[in-house]
């Protein structure tokens, strides 16, 4: 018997051993590989040997002695591995065999069960937010935000560092494990190795010949668009590539773009600039049509200052004040003390009014037909004057450039400049004109110009504007087009090549921030798919086609480092790499170059990394590259790479130069005005499901876009003026919108109070055709009434109604706070107050609505989850969320997806009110239905009651109260009768009514956060305050033999809040945050008369309106 | 027999209970015939068939539910009952009538409960079979339904009895088995008599096997008379108990529509009401179709019409109720809701309801409108859909809209929701086609107790 055994594995052995030859001699002669012969073939064959099969079938005891030998031992497993390996994967992957052999010796940090987190950056439109990645077992699991990170933290000693992040890099975790990403390279719909298209590439090059190709003319030809590019070392190649080919050209196109803000910067200052803005120090705000709480890069800092500089808590009792105006809502502009929605084609004329007034124009004529006629003018003027070097007047990018011009003439004058804005260069490595650079790759396309496209990343048949559509006709001029990105999209489609895109995840890479500070993107797992980096893509026209990316960046930032004391010289791409770059010696060092076992633990990082707290001045000598290196990695950023502020002077004939170029609005007419899509962007995020059910922050619409109007408008349209409820389903009127000749035919309408009349906003990203099985066919494509000449507003267009109705599927149906044919008196759940009423401590009309007398038959003192007796750790979890500071940006129902396995359920499961979100944001609008204020935002997870009414009605103790004061649901307890559901005042619980969980997906299953039960089908769920990390915090604390820390335990939606509205902690504790913020008076729980003793408790909305300005 | 002007001529004041043209003989012949020795007509048959496929219906929809989900019915949050728990509180009203004209007609000495009670207990039975499928299988887990009792287990884990769904468990299951024990006690010696007079060997086997050795002796007279009489005691307070602890299930919420005192009187009146409409409509035309006008006389269609008379003017008492104490509370949810319920998106089938269920029933003061069986026959149907329509803006309306607007929502039941519906109907009538073909429908030993032959002895 052991006999046979011993044979056994040396069969084996004796068959990978030859087995692993035969792969050595493939790969050494790579191009002989024909497709299809994989190491997964021969693998496949082993799984079928007897030996193997034997082996597998027999009981894992009786091999033990086999573990002795190590050669055995290590066959074994390997063998184990592969066999794994080939039940779940589909088979193209290419996995060298090394890397399936279990840890010989531990990785450092490393245990299992114990989740670590790698620093990393996500960029989105070539702008960075730094993150945490956690890895469970080496699978990235979350987002969290960096907190060592210098965008994140505050210059105040003791501050941890704020761990926000926005939707988009919460929902990047679903990307990476995307089933409908692309896996392999693909020549023409046939898949083919990579090595084929370096092969190809290097033909079209150097020629077959060797000398016909395009290097033979100096690249003439050849052609590169990307997206908007920051990537320090992404920008040293193309350069690199430039420079060896002169005749080529780099285009970057993104449809969300700066154009406006590049225009504006030029207009003013002659010179393109970065605009950084210091809301910490901003006593009064004027936003000219930017949204920059949610969209404007670096909305995470500044949404977090403005909250700061707002929070009226713990003695504070100042607030500083926003004005907007706005030419379609936003949720700045619901976070607004004042906000004036006007038409696109009157801010001109009104931010020129405010121009003169504060002396940075000549004054406007009264009979100027542009200046509008606001009183309120006057006013915001006055006020902004009255705070000089402490206000900020920001344009958004959708503003024309004159307004970014009047805005920057607005800010010298009132004295902010170097106080709370500040002038950079552009942390784009090539700031170019996007439209225009996109409009010469059309040019030369049609002329016949162009042989070679390479399209780097992005999706240019689907989101150029419709007069420069990169389409089949323009595509189908180029004799090779290469196209690079995560799915095999629309422009794939039309492309020769299609190279899958590795995610952030993945792939070495760099990045910056809004400010210019630049992050190593360091992956957390080997591609999933034969997927390749933008680096290493470039590096295929490069002279070393098979450098890996960590090579290239590494070499990049060592020539940086090594060629200068300072980093900050060369770090915007000035250096041209690929010159000196030295050969890397080594191999590449894992991922886990550190980690911390708990990236909320304040000081973890300084623990980790003791260099953290003295980052190398300029002055400081130099340290050595390893260690630099590594410390760059670890923290997620290269020290002092921040751009400096410049001193930029106005140009003195600017007001000479803009004086001229105002017309009036064309009276009568539709003004249709785009913008991104408030969760799918401009459409890259299509096929990301998590972001498709987010509903919007405004209209909480799901899966589709739709046309936003006023009332008067669509009464004018002669539209329904309500969106229509027949039986479960919201059905709403649609319309065709006409523009300069291209039209779009049954866009849904959605009446968007704080919408001006006859102006309709569309956004973009919808009407996908080749997202995904999740993206594809929801909405229609803005793109087609884009033109390149005016982006972001077309005027005088045509709408007629087009008859049809359309399902939207929204998840609230109802904005305002009661029933306007009922009663005009608002039920008592958001309150909100002026300052100077909390202040004046107004007598709170809302006593009614407290909770009555504690009436019971019972002990109050026994029946009282507060007091837990003198053994027990005193330890009473609640949370206090802050209304005031919430701006809606949805963050933490993403969050809260993420770290708790909810599932999606889809459109049609939406329009049912089946969507599963633990934690939602409710809008609500205050006011008559005509002009309503608003909306106002508030996050409602589980309020855990004491008296929770949903536990005492289910029959089975599936929902039960935990000494903590938790309330808990016993998944597996749990029948599904749903009463508790019926019986919540709230409505916080969600049902599985079908098996919403994707079970079968192995990505998915890699995806899921271990720690959190994957629920069936037929059983409730709800906010469970993150009792996974309770319980995490709760035995790092046992072990250490101390009681849990204040600020300890961050719950999901707490950690990602960019404007710490959240608050979590033991209220058992006076000196608890959270207790202190529950003792303010603006404290109050909601529906709190219900007796349920709510845990969850909201502070009430304050708004600091300036009294000269009438309603 | 049954002569054709006192049917049609209700004007006599003491309309007797039983034709007094039958004997003791003639009665036994005329209800056990049906049963042993006429053809089965055609009409059986057709009606039978339909029946069956509407019960395959059920079974296919349930067969589904348990494999897809119970996503497939249109529950939803907030809406998290639907018409599966609607339609469970109406089998359940509608089984309400038997138990009570069996038990307490009894105790309250009404002979003329005699005609109606076996086919009123039937129906009773019929109707607590489909009622009791609904809370099984509204479960998002039917097949961990068993939890729901409180049996020893090696988890340690008792139901809570805090719950009103554990407290509906007891009474629906304990009204169902004293129910099935009060019917089977009182067809003892009926199946004594089918035995004796079956034609084939096969039924003489089975109906005595039922009729468990009944040889009619004194002795089992008298073990018989008490037996039967304290299971009318024991039944009696279930009448009353199933259905306010039915009406728990809403009254111990907290939402607006809810949470209400009057429930409990008011819930058992309706299921009154509702039985006895339910007795009426399925009365009417067996009385016709089998020619029993002479065991169910006019007396009895006059007196269910009028219980059903008082009891539809105490569910109106309710609904005035409900609407005086939504304003009275001052309260504004409370106040929205009953203005929600007038005036929201299903104020048509509030406004249905009181037509069907308060305007109705005053047709019943008139005694032409009593005496004309079509007209009672339509009242039934229009009071039984009243019945339907009062659980739908019981359950749906005040759950659609709560406290927070945010989370109202609308609720519309699915082809699914309907299958399951028109199934539990099907398997209904199926069920009494049965009972009507196999069983004597009406009492025999009873009915020959009310004859004027058996009143000289007394």
């Amino acid at each position: 018997m052991s006999e046979d055994r011993h044979i056994n594995f040396q069969l084996m052995r004796d068959r990978i051993i030859a087995a692993q030859r035969d792969s050595a001699a493939s790969e050494a002669d790579p191009v002989a590989a024909a497709p299809g012969k994989t190491y997964w073939r021969s693998l496949e064959e082993w799984a079928d040997a007897p030996e193997f099969r034997e082996l597998v079938q027999r009981e894992f005891p009786q091999q033990a002695e086999e573990w002795d030998d190590p050669v055995e031992r290590r066959t074994f497993l390997k063998l184990m591995g592969a066999s794994l390996a080939l039940a779940g994967l589909s088979g193209c992957v290419y996995q060298p065999p090394e890397k399936i052999v279990p840890y010989i010796k531990q990785p450092e940090e490393e245990a299992a069960g114990r989740a670590l987190f790698f620093a990393t950056a996500v960029t989105l439109g070539g702008v960075a937010t730094p993150v945490l990645a956690r890895s469970n077992e080496g699978r990235p699991t979350k987002i969290e935000g960096n907190p060592d990170h210098p965008n994140n933290k505050n210059s105040q000693v003791g501050d941890r560092g704020s761990s926000a992040t926005d939707i988009f890099a919460q929902a990047s975790i679903l990307s990476l494990y995307d089933p409908d990403r692309s896996q392999t390279p693909i020549f023409r719909d046939d898949a083919r190795p990579w090595t084929t298209f370096i092969g190809d590439m290097r033909t079209a090059l150097n020629g077959a010949d060797g000398k016909s190709g395009l290097r033979a003319r100096q690249g003439a030809g050849l052609r590169f668009l990307t997206e908007t590019i920051t990537s320090p070392t992404l920008a040293a190649q193309i350069k690199g590539i430039l420079a060896e080919f002169p005749q080529a050209k780099w285009h970057q196109y993104e449809p969300v773009n700066h154009d406006n803000a590049r225009a504006g910067a030029l207009l003013a200052f002659g010179q393109p600039v970065n605009t950084i803005y210091d809301f910490s120090k901003a006593e009064r705000i004027l936003s000219l049509d930017a949204d920059f709480l949610s969209a404007l890069p670096g909305n995470l800092r500044y949404a977090r200052d403005f909250a700061a500089r707002r929070r009226v808590t713990e003695g504070r009792k100042e607030m500083s004040r926003l004005y907007v105006i706005e030419t379609t809502p936003t949720t700045t502009g619901a976070s607004a003390d004042h906000r004036w929605s006007i038409k696109p084609a009157a801010l001109e004329g009104t931010v020129r009014l405010l121009a003169s007034q504060l002396g940075s124009l000549p004054a406007v004529s009264a009979n100027d037909p542009s200046a509008p006629s606001h009183t309120w003018v006057t006013q915001v003027g006055k006020d902004l004057q009255e705070h000089r070097g402490a206000s900020v007047v920001i344009a958004g990018n959708e503003a024309p450039p004159v307004v970014h011009a009047l805005a920057h003439a607005m800010n010298e004058a009132l004295g902010n400049v170097g106080k709370t804005v500040f002038y950079t260069d552009p942390i784009e490595a090539n700031p170019v004109d996007q439209t225009q650079s996109l409009r010469e790759l059309v040019q030369d396309i049609d002329a016949g110009r162009v042989e070679l496209l390479v399209i780097l990343g992005g999706n240019p048949t689907y989101n150029t504007p419709a007069d420069l559509k990169l389409d089949q006709n323009r595509l189908f001029k180029i004799n090779l087009r290469v196209h690079h990105g995560q799915y095999k999209d629309e422009t794939a489609e039309l492309c020769h090549w299609h190279i899958p895109a590795t995610h952030y995840l993945e792939a070495w890479s760099d990045t910056r921030s809004y400010d210019g500070t630049a992050s190593i993107t360091q992956p957390l797992i080997e591609p999933l798919y034969e997927s390749k980096s933008e680096h290493e893509l470039l590096a295929v026209f490069s002279d070393q086609y098979d450098k890996k990316a960590y090579e290239i960046i590494r070499d990049y930032w060592r020539g940086a480092q090594t060629a200068n004391e300072t980093i900050r010289v060369y770090s915007r791409g000035e250096q041209p790499a690929g010159s000196n770059r030295p050969e890397a010696a080594g191999k590449s060092v894992p991922a886990a170059l550190a980690g911390e076992p708990n990236a909320q633990k304040p000081g973890a990082a300084a623990v980790a990394s003791p260099a953290i707290q003295s980052s190398p001045q300029p002055s400081s000598p130099p340290m050595d590259f390893e260690s630099w290196w590594h410390k760059c990695v670890h923290d997620g950023f290269v020290p002092n790479t921040e751009m400096p502020a410049q001193t930029v002077s106005l140009k003195t004939d600017l007001a000479s130069q803009i004086s001229t170029t105002a017309q009036a609005p064309p009276p009568n007419t539709l003004e249709l005005v785009f913008r991104a899509d408030p969760t799918i962007y401009d459409g890259r995020f299509a096929n990301n499901g998590w972001l498709q059910e987010l509903p919007k922050p405004l209209t909480k619409v799901t899966w589709d876009n739709a046309a936003l109007v006023s009332r008067n408008t669509a009464k004018k349209l002669a539209l329904g003026s309500s969106p229509a409820v027949k039986g479960r389903e919201t059905y709403v009127d649609t319309i065709k919108i006409t523009n300069q000749g291209r039209s779009l035919n049954d866009v849904p309408v959605f009446i968007m109070p704080g919408q001006p009349d006859d102006v309709i906003t569309v956004h973009l990203g919808y009407g996908r055709t080749r997202a995904g099985r999740v993206g594809n066919g929801h909405g229609f494509n803005a793109y087609e009434l884009r033109s390149a000449d005016s982006p972001w507003l077309a005027m005088g267009v045509q709408v007629t109604k087009a008859g049809a109705q359309h399902e939207l599927a929204t998840t609230q149906l109802h904005f305002n706070m009661e029933d306007y044919d009922f009663s005009h008196e608002d039920r008592d759940i958001l309150r909100i107050k002026t300052l100077k009423e909390y202040l004046e401590d107004k007598p709170e009309k809302h006593e009614a609505h407290e909770p009555g007398p504690d009436e019971t038959l019972y002990n109050p003192e026994e029946d009282d989850y507060k007091n837990q007796g003198p053994n027990a750790l005193n330890y009473a979890w609640g949370m206090a969320i802050d209304l005031n500071s919430c701006i809606g940006c949805n963050a933490c129902t993403i969050a809260c997806q993420s770290e708790n396995n909810i599932p999606i359920v889809g459109k049609q499961e939406v329009t049912r009110s089946r969507e599963m979100h633990w934690i939602r944001v409710d809008a609500y609008f205050k006011g008559g239905p005509e002009n309503p204020a608003g909306p106002y935002f508030q996050p409602v997870p589980c309020m855990h009651c004491e008296n929770a009414p949903c536990e005492p009605v289910c029959p089975v103790h599936a929902t039960v109260h935990s000494a903590e004061g938790l309330n808990d649901m016993v998944y597996n307890r749990c029948v599904g009768t749903k009463y508790c559901s019926n019986n919540c005042p709230y409505k916080v619980r969600r049902f599985n009514f079908f098996l919403y969980q994707d079970w079968e997906q192995p990505t998915y299953q890699l995806m899921r956060n271990p720690e959190v039960s994957v629920r069936s089908r037929g059983v409730m769920e709800k906010c469970t305050y993150c009792v996974q990390r309770i319980q995490s915090a709760k035995i790092h604390s046992e072990i250490e033999g101390r009681p849990v820390r204040d600020g300890e335990i961050v719950t999901a939606c707490q950690s990602v809040c960019p404007t710490e509205a959240i608050v979590f902690g033991n209220i058992n504790d006076p000196n608890s945050k959270v207790s202190k913020i529950k003792a303010e008076k603006r404290n109050y729980g909601l529906l709190a008369e219900l007796n349920t003793r709510p845990r969850t408790t909201y502070l009430s909305a304050l708004r600091n309106p300036n009294s000269e300005i009438g309603e | 027999m049954a002569d054709e002007h006192r049917s049609d001529a209700p004007h006599h004041t003491t309309v007797p209970v039983i034709d007094p043209g039958l004997t003791f003989a003639s009665v036994t012949d005329k209800i056990s015939s049906i049963v042993l020795k006429r053809k089965t007509p055609l009409a059986w048959f057709i009606g039978f068939a339909i029946s069956f496929i509407l019960f395959q219906l059920m079974l296919l929809a349930i067969t589904n539910l348990v494999f897809v989900g119970i996503g497939l019915w249109g529950v939803n949050i907030p809406v998290a009952w639907g018409i599966d728990i609607l339609n469970f509180v109406w089998w359940i009203g509608i089984g309400h009538a038997g138990t009570l004209i069996s038990a307490i007609l009894l105790l309250l000495r009404q002979r003329w409960r005699t005609s109606i009670n076996r086919f009123a207990e039937a129906m009773t039975l019929f109707a607590v079979a489909q009622a009791g499928m609904y809370p099984i299988f509204h479960l998002g887990r039917p097949w961990l339904a068993y939890w729901l009792f409180p049996y020893p287990n090696t988890m340690g884990v008792w139901p809570q009895f805090r719950s009103p769904l554990m407290w509906d468990v007891f009474a629906v299951s304990t009204y169902a088995t004293v129910s099935a024990m009060f019917w089977f006690v009182g067809l003892i010696p009926d199946f004594a008599t089918l035995r004796d007079r079956a034609q084939s060997k096969t039924f003489q086997i089975i109906y005595g096997w039922f009729a468990m050795g009944w040889r009619g002796s004194a002795r089992h007279w008298h073990r018989y008379e008490m037996a039967y009489l304290l299971l009318a005691g024991l039944a009696t307070p279930l009448v009353l108990s199933v259905h306010t602890i039915v009406s728990f299930d809403f009254a111990a919420g907290i939402m607006p529509g809810w949470h209400a005192t009057i429930f409990p009187p008011y819930f058992v009146a309706g299921a009154i009401y509702a039985g006895f409409a339910m007795v009426l409509f399925l009365t009417i035309p067996l009385r016709k179709f089998y020619g029993l006008e002479g065991f169910i006389t006019m007396r009895h269609v006059h007196n269910m019409a009028k219980v059903m008379l008082a009891t539809g003017l105490i569910v109106g008492y309710g609904y005035v109720v409900e609407a005086f104490f939504g304003w009275y509370s001052g309260n504004r949810f409370e106040r929205y809701m009953i203005w929600n319920r007038m005036h929201g998106p299903y104020a048509i089938y509030y406004w249905a309801l009181i037509l069907c269920n308060i305007i109705t029933p005053q047709f019943l003061w008139i005694k032409k409108v009593r005496s004309n069986l079509l007209l009672l026959w339509l009242i039934s149907i229009v009071v039984s859909i009243g019945m339907w329509l009062e659980r739908f803006v019981i359950v749906v309306t005040s759950l659609h809209r709560d406290f927070l607007p945010s989370s109202w929502g609308m609720y519309q039941p699915t082809q699914w929701d309907w299958a399951m519906f028109v199934g539990t109907l099907g398997f209904f009538f199926s069920l009494l086609f049965l009972f009507i073909r196999f069983l004597p429908m009406i009492s025999i030993f009873e009915m020959r107790t009310i004859l004027p032959e058996a009143e000289v002895e007394e």
